[in-house]
């Protein structure tokens, strides 16, 4: 009895629509977030991720009634990020039939968010979504971004990891800025990196062009594999990706 | 739905998280579903489920605040049945230990809920699980994997026949050591995963409980 790898494909969504860019630039329309997420839990996906990419106030409650929609007819897990600030958003996204909310700029704004959201609503709903880039002076070689990676900062990514752990995120998810949108494949140094300093679930993100790309992510130590464009233009479905992970032996649904 | 001879499950509410798509998965399973925290409608449901996620000490006090014992208690009396999910299956134990924390759970089943020995928690995930021959959650779904999202378990069974009961069907899985994934105890059965959140397999096993309801 082993737990077996997660497909993950992640919705983009802006004012109520699926989006996804080259480099999170150039957004360009792909669809109705609940028709999608439907489509993708009867491929057999194995959990749903919303990032509410445009999350303005006025944005805000088009987003709850898509995750109110989803969670009503898709009976598997859903993450919903973007945007989330405080206790108060996580227990409203919660509370709209989330699962799980993932977390980036207010908690590297304000850490001790992170420990907030866990002793309140448990590790297990907390994802640190963390979007990273390569370069800066920082020792692993690893910086984090925020603002999908327009914005450097200057912690390095695998103490940040660490940090965000203690305080009590329940697994990370690491997008890569370098490999997001190229179709070039998963950055497996990233992620081994990541595995080796976490004891929580990893989830790997960023790059993801061909069904051949998933094996190297998993035998790099992902837990899990999120992808987008290329599931929402139709390029791979979940099962090509299921069929090429089981083909390469690795466990799945 | 409004079927009048779809047995009738209230899902406890008693402020514990996202109980939405516990609602919508009874609701696909054939029952006529209910969320409330009325003690007299939780008393007279065929059914009554109760979810829980976060920790078991929060859980437990908000169970405690709404006198939720008692209802849970008086069901199992009179054999009414009672399905415990995730931390609602934990706090079915007497005791739950969660970062030093001890906790006295609703004590329905002996034993502690403890963390799990594994380098990689929470068990976060689709497993598999190995369940008796004469299970009834799980008639029809050998060899398929539901979703977990926990880092303690109860680990160890001690509790025996009881008459007149049937044997308790304990179903086990393993995520670094093995655990208990499911019981079925008489009136009161419980998982450690989300059958709502299981995809279809989940589904079927809320049908079995659904179809107990009103046939024994």
């Amino acid at each position: 009895m082993t737990v077996a790898c997660r497909v993950i494909p992640c919705l983009d969504v802006a004012a109520g629509r699926v989006v996804k860019g080259i480099n999170f630039q150039n957004l360009r329309d792909a669809g109705d977030p609940v028709e999608l997420a439907r489509r993708y839990y009867e491929q057999g996906a194995d959990e749903l991720t919303f990032l509410d990419v445009t999350a303005t106030v006025d944005n805000r409650a088009t987003t709850y009634d898509v995750v109110t929609r989803t969670a009503e007819q898709v009976f598997i897990p859903l993450t919903v990020g973007g945007g989330v600030r405080s206790v108060d958003d996580v227990a409203r996204l919660l509370g709209s039939g989330a699962d799980k909310v993932g977390v980036n700029s207010a908690a590297i704004a304000r850490p001790p968010l992170l420990g907030e959201i866990a002793d309140r609503f448990g590790a297990q709903v907390l994802v640190l979504s963390l979007d990273v880039k390569r370069g800066g002076s920082t020792h692993s070689g690893f910086i984090v971004t925020t603002h999908g990676g327009r914005t450097e900062t200057t912690m390095d990514a695998l103490d940040w990891a660490r940090e965000a752990i203690e305080r009590g995120a329940g697994e990370l998810l690491v997008n890569s800025i370098d490999a997001d949108g190229t179709k070039q494949g998963f950055d497996t140094e990233l992620i081994s990196l990541m595995r080796e300093i976490s004891s929580v679930p990893v989830i790997a993100s960023g790059g993801a062009g061909k069904a051949a790309d998933f094996p190297p992510a998993i035998a790099a130590g992902a837990d899990a594999v999120l992808a987008a464009s290329v599931f929402h233009s139709g390029l791979l479905t979940i099962a090509d990706v299921k069929q090429e992970l089981t083909h390469e032996g690795v466990l799945v649904r | 739905m409004s079927g009048g001879s779809s047995p009738r499950v209230v899902v406890l509410d008693y402020g514990s998280g996202n109980v939405h798509s516990a609602v919508k998965a009874l609701e696909a399973a054939g029952a006529n579903v209910e969320l409330t925290g009325n003690r007299a409608r939780a008393m007279e449901a065929d059914g009554l489920l109760v979810p829980g996620v976060g920790a078991f000490s929060a859980v437990m006090e908000q169970l405690n605040k709404n006198r939720s014992a008692e209802i849970v208690d008086r069901r199992l009396a009179g054999g009414r049945k009672v399905l415990g999910i995730c931390v609602g299956m934990q706090v079915m134990f007497e005791r739950g230990v969660e970062r030093g924390m001890d906790t006295e759970g609703l004590g329905e089943w002996p034993g502690a809920v403890t963390e799990l020995d594994s380098p990689v928690l929470p068990h976060m995930g689709w497993n598999t699980v190995d369940a008796p021959e004469n299970s009834v959650l799980f008639a029809g779904l050998r060899d398929e994997r539901f979703y977990f999202v926990h880092s303690y378990a109860a680990q160890h069974w001690t509790l025996e026949a009881t008459r007149p009961f049937p044997e308790p069907r304990v179903t086990w899985s393993e995520h670094g050591a093995r655990f208990i994934a499911a019981v079925e105890n008489g009136p009161l059965s419980a998982t450690q995963f989300h059958p709502e959140k299981s995809g279809e397999a989940g589904i079927r096993l809320l049908r079995n409980w659904v179809g107990s309801l009103t046939t024994d």
